[in-house]
């Protein structure tokens, strides 16, 4: 399987660039606009009150419609020649450590700008309605705009240093926004949680860039990726981990998922944004970007699909648990995403169907998130599902988009979920059968959850509060929806249509046709068959049956999953506690021990508090004295050493 | 190369302000403090002018050179001079003082001190700062070392907080002491150079071009070293720093810790490495050792503390260590970011200190716990608050992250683990400036912080806008700070024989075909 044997095309991806022309020279504008309209909204401040959120709105759109303009051109070039490289100017320089501030855009780079400012821009819309009751909007756009930029840059930047800046960059945004509502203490806790965790892979991702200038003495995708082959094991490997460590930070995969459940705090655009469709893939694009790294460290290949396939496991068993639709749906994103990351791991047979499901994943979760904002919308921000029910008959635009993202997620033909994620599994089990087990497994269990989760919103009967009057949102709102939801039904389907995505992305990433020991057939309509069957058990359990408003107790399965999986218990019984009592330790340590020698010394030689405080006013005059007495004895040394 | 004595103009001109703001009437507060700030902001425009015409091509050289016979007798001269690390500290230092004063506007209106000693004293400090950047003979170097002390002791020990006197006994005593040590060192350089050359010399290039025997060397350097770790300061020698900051006005922190104690790390630079090169090399593992204790005690420090300016002192325990840490890995990445990290760390901890001020003079309190909920009430301070944090932590795309990465990337190559463990900082960074941020500016306001704490006045944003503009700046475009650097790196690392390790794989030519 190694990807360089083999007598046809290379398997691997190219990393070589043309110097951008034409209307690929604008693309420094994709980041610039966004990044100006959050300059304007944040310096400006309440002065843009009434209009900033056009603004936001307008750079987010601004940005799509250059984004639209380069992928034209980009397709008039062949295969081969569609990357472009942008000097814009040199950042770091210091000796042999060269740090250009440069751009790239490729057919990776390009699709991740198409879905990040299309579906931006659309998140931008529907936000202007969602929050048109909150008289801090305008800070709400300043931020998203931040946002688009930095993950722009760092889709676009053409070295790992580059990258690295809207890697927090975008980690900052997820901050703001998730505390966007600071005044509430969760949703401070949960922004500065999201932040520590994902500090916590960016030493990974430090740690990375580190050990590819010692190994290549470059951080630039070309001096790296394009010298892979020649590095050797142990590096290669080393930094396929060091980088793996920065996708489980931002992608929220075990072990340092517990960030992505809180950070639902945030504002529902956020949520669908952000910790959905575009800042919680960054990971897969890592790992798809440095495919020439992952290729020749298997070793690092393997820990990825372990760590994609815990995840996505865990993720669905956490999303079965949930009454809060937000944290339901954040399960099912940590679960998607590890799926992702799994056909990231498996090489080139992957890599393609990683960024396709992530393409899907990118519109049918939006949808989802989206529709779940509406429903909150009509029912005063209540989040709990056993406080739904029967919501159909009251948002039937929400229902009927919703219903869209659900059989997108779920894999039902002609559903984009469909296409993107039966490619995963069939490149699971070209793989191995455990880890395509795997992958099925997790399939079943995602019917399972999204079916408890669409039954309990929109089907059965309604357990609403006696102070809701659920209603439809506006066409504001909608109309994005809307859009989103065509794009779960259709967006499969045109993706893979004459093997498009596979021809697109090929030059990049890289690609061998995932080989099966038995008839693809049978395990599509294996699939299939048992997805239905989990989707029915569990419309027999939550649309038939009655939800009770309280949650029962469930089994010891159930209440671990409600927990997170004990992610949080286990974090703070490793880490926090034990870190609170350092810390403590410490304080004590440095103001009794260190300092408190420091003090007894003096105290032993004269009394330092006491007469210190005597003599204040004679001090300065001491303090001469002691000047002169050092002149003098400068002056004697240096008379004595004359002689 | 222009022949105006620009060295001896930033020196002269601050004393010559001091001495006319002691002698404005008394009960003119507010003239002293706009004869202050003119001063200071002509000082500024010297410096611009002197940054205009240093020679970059030369950054490794002493330009500017001034020298005049002191005493003859033994051979001290009165000679200054920059490189290009003197000359963007020099420039640091000039570009905080007018934001100082004019942050600090109301600071001292109230306290036991008269404001133009306060002024003044800020004045003084400035042209002893001058002075110590730019000395090029080591017994110059050693007056102001010393001559220092004596503005900032008044500083804290006049306009402070309630346990000043304490505070600014201790910091005086610690200083002296290691000025102590170091004058020994300084005897004893004196008297091996007239040992090896037959007449003694202060003069910086003759000494640096001695060959010292190893042992003498390293004696010598410890009594510098110490010196200097008191002065910057490393773990352990650090309990006067948050007593001295904690109890200090803003100002005066801000010139304490972003200011002066870089002469400690820029001493270990210059005169460590360069005078006593295989003394440096045989230190190194100790100095690496106490470094890192440094970066992650001194941010574990700062997690636990209660007081708002106490933790901000300690980060900057804790960026010290990385400091120290890049010049002692002894390759160029380290060297350079330690160089560039003195200059970015004196921008991101005077905003930290000048906005915590900010917020501590409303409530009247420094305890955290007596916060909450800001951002409701003050949202500029708070948003001002957090870029400043956010330098702090070493945010990508401010300035620190620059400096920080460099040095975390120079002692990678050499000392892979090392690397590794100094990493871990950045998460303690994060840890201890947004647990700051959350206790003090979100959550709910209490009524006392909704009553007191009002937002920032335009005074006060005029003075933090332009170290927030430079640390964006810096941050994106480090290139004119680097520029002069890395000449005077090379320097330091020729002189202590240093190279870089090779990377595992020759790179090949960028924009050629893999």
């Amino acid at each position: 399987m190694s990807p360089f044997s083999g007598a046809l095309a290379p398997a691997a991806g190219e990393i070589s660039a043309n110097v951008a022309h034409g209307t690929f020279t604008q693309m420094w504008l994709l980041i610039a606009l966004p990044l100006a309209g959050a300059a304007i909204l944040l310096l400006l401040g309440r002065r843009t009150n009434s209009w900033g959120h056009w603004v936001g709105v307008l750079m987010s759109a601004g940005s799509f419609a250059i984004a639209v303009s380069i992928f034209l051109a980009m397709r008039q070039e062949s295969g081969g020649n569609r990357a472009f490289t942008q000097h814009l100017f040199q950042w770091i320089s210091v000796g042999s450590f060269q740090v250009p501030f440069d751009l790239r855009i490729d057919q990776l780079s390009m699709v991740f700008v198409l879905l990040i400012t299309g579906v931006g821009t659309l998140i931008h819309i529907y936000s202007v309605g969602y929050m048109s009751h909150d008289h801090e909007r305008r800070r709400f756009f300043g931020y998203l705009n931040l946002f688009v930029a930095a993950m722009l840059l760092l889709v676009l930047a053409d070295n790992y240093l580059l990258l690295y800046v809207g890697w927090e960059g975008v980690g900052l945004a997820s901050y703001l926004l998730i505390g966007f509502w600071f005044y509430k203490e969760t949703a401070a806790v949960a922004a500065k949680k999201a932040f520590v965790v994902n500090r916590v892979g960016d030493v990974g991702l430090s740690i990375a860039v580190m050990l590819m200038f010692v190994t290549f003495g470059s951080v630039t995708f070309e001096g790296v990726l394009g010298s892979a082959p020649k590095a050797s094991q142990t590096s290669l490997t080393l930094i396929g981990l060091a980088l793996l460590l920065a996708a489980c930070g931002k992608s929220a995969q075990f072990p340092l998922q517990s960030w992505l459940l809180d950070a639902m705090e945030g504002p529902t655009p956020v949520s669908a944004l952000i910790h959905a469709a575009t800042m919680v893939t960054a990971g897969v694009y890592l790992i798809a970007r440095s495919n020439a790294i992952f290729n020749a460290a298997p070793t690092a290949q393997t820990a990825v699909i372990v760590i994609g396939a815990i995840t996505l496991i865990m993720g669905a068993i956490i999303g079965c648990a949930k009454d809060d639709i937000k944290k339901a749906l954040a399960g099912s994103t940590m679960s998607q995403i590890g799926y992702m990351v799994l056909a990231a791991g498996l090489g080139p047979i992957g890599y393609v169907f990683a960024i396709f499901h992530l393409l899907t994943h990118g519109f049918f979760k939006a949808t989802m998130f989206l529709g779940a904002g509406s429903v909150m919308h009509g029912m005063n921000d209540q989040v709990n599902m056993r406080r739904f029910g029967a919501l159909r008959t009251v948002m039937v635009v929400t229902t009927i988009t919703f219903f869209a993202g659900y059989l997108a997620i779920l894999g039902i033909p002609p559903f984009a979920g469909f296409y993107s994620k039966d490619k995963i599994i069939e490149s699971a089990f070209a793989h191995s059968t455990l880890v395509g087990l795997v992958t099925l497994v997790g399939a079943a269990i995602t019917a399972f959850y999204m079916t408890r989760l669409v039954a309990m919103t929109f089907l059965g009967k309604a357990r609403w509060p006696d102070d809701a009057h659920p209603h439809e949102s506006p066409a504001m709102m909608m109309v994005p929806v809307s859009i989103l939801a065509v794009l779960s039904a259709v967006s499969g389907f045109l993706l893979i249509h004459d093997n498009w995505i596979v021809n697109w992305l090929e030059p990049v990433v890289g690609f061998e046709e995932p080989v099966l020991g038995f008839n693809v057939n049978i395990l599509q309509y294996g699939t299939l068959a048992l997805v239905l069957v989990s989707a029915a058990l569990g419309y027999v359990l939550y649309a038939r049956r009655p939800v009770p408003e309280v949650a029962p107790v469930g089994s010891f399965l159930t209440q671990a999953a409600r927990a997170d999986l004990y992610g949080d218990a286990v974090n703070e019984a490793v880490f926090m506690r034990p870190g609170q009592y350092l810390t403590r330790l410490l304080v004590w340590f440095d103001n009794r021990v260190v300092d408190g020698a420091v003090n007894g010394t003096a105290a032993l030689i004269g009394g330092l508090s006491g007469r210190a405080r005597r003599t204040q006013n004679g001090f300065a005059r001491s303090y001469a004295l002691t000047m002169l007495g050092g002149a003098a004895l400068v002056i004697a040394a240096l008379v004595l050493v004359r002689l | 190369m222009s022949t105006f004595p620009w060295l001896l103009a930033l020196l002269v001109v601050p004393l010559l302000g001091a001495a006319l703001v002691m002698f404005l009437p008394k009960n003119s507060p507010k003239l002293a403090k706009q004869v202050g700030l003119l001063v200071s902001l002509i000082v500024l425009a010297l410096t611009i002018g002197m940054a205009l015409a240093f020679v970059v091509a030369k950054a490794a050289d002493f330009q500017f050179g001034y020298s005049v016979s002191w005493i003859p007798a033994f051979g001290v001269n009165f000679s200054l001079g920059v490189d290009g690390i003197a000359l963007v500290l020099i420039a640091m230092a000039a570009t905080l003082v007018p934001v100082v004063m004019l942050a600090g506007w109301d600071d001292v209106d109230g306290s036991q001190g008269s404001v133009r000693g306060y002024v003044a004293l800020i004045l003084v400090l400035e042209a002893a700062i001058v002075g110590v950047f730019a000395a090029t003979d080591l017994f110059l170097f050693y007056v102001f070392f010393e001559a220092m002390l004596v503005p900032v002791y008044f500083l804290i020990g006049r306009y402070g907080g309630p346990r000043r006197n304490y505070a600014a006994v201790k910091f005086l005593l610690y200083s002296l002491f290691g000025g102590l040590l170091m004058l020994g060192s300084l005897i004893g350089l004196y008297v091996v150079s007239a040992r090896i050359t037959g007449t003694g010399t202060f003069d910086f290039t003759s000494l640096a071009n001695l060959s010292i025997d190893p042992d003498t060397q390293k004696w010598l350097f410890l009594g510098f070293f110490i010196a200097f770790a008191i002065k910057a300061p490393l773990v352990p020698f650090h309990t006067w720093l948050p007593d001295a900051a904690a109890e200090s006005t803003p100002g005066t922190a801000v010139l304490l810790v972003g200011v002066l104690d870089k002469v400690g790390t820029f001493g270990m630079l210059r005169y460590c490495l360069e005078l006593f090169p295989d003394a440096s090399r045989w230190a190194t593992p100790v100095v690496i050792a106490l470094a890192v204790i440094g970066i992650i005690y001194g941010a574990l420090v700062a997690i636990g503390q209660t007081d708002i300016k106490r933790l901000i002192a300690y980060t900057s325990v804790s960026h010290f260590g990385f400091i120290a840490l890049g010049i002692f890995v002894m390759t160029t990445r380290g060297q350079s970011g330690s160089a560039l990290y003195m200059v970015n760390h004196g921008f991101s901890t005077a905003a930290l200190f000048l906005i915590g001020g900010f917020l501590i003079s409303r409530r009247g309190s420094r305890l955290i716990e007596d916060f909450g909920g800001v951002q409701k009430v003050a949202p500029v301070l708070a948003g001002t608050f957090l870029v400043a944090g956010l330098s702090s932590l070493a945010l990508p795309g401010l300035s620190s992250f620059v400096s920080e990465f460099l040095v975390l990337v120079g002692t990678f190559e050499r000392y892979r683990w090392v690397g590794v463990v100094a990493t871990l900082g950045i998460v303690l960074a994060a840890l201890y400036i947004l647990l700051m941020y959350q206790r003090t500016m979100t959550g709910p306001t209490p009524d006392v912080v909704r009553e007191r704490v009002t937002d920032l006045r335009g005074r006060e944003v005029l003075a933090i806008a332009p170290i927030l503009i430079i640390i964006v700046a810096l941050g994106f475009y480090p290139k004119p700070v680097l520029d002069v650097i890395n000449p005077a790196i090379d320097r330091v690392m020729h002189a202590v024989n240093a190279t870089n390790p090779p990377p595992e794989v020759a790179p090949v030519a960028e924009g050629t075909q893999p």
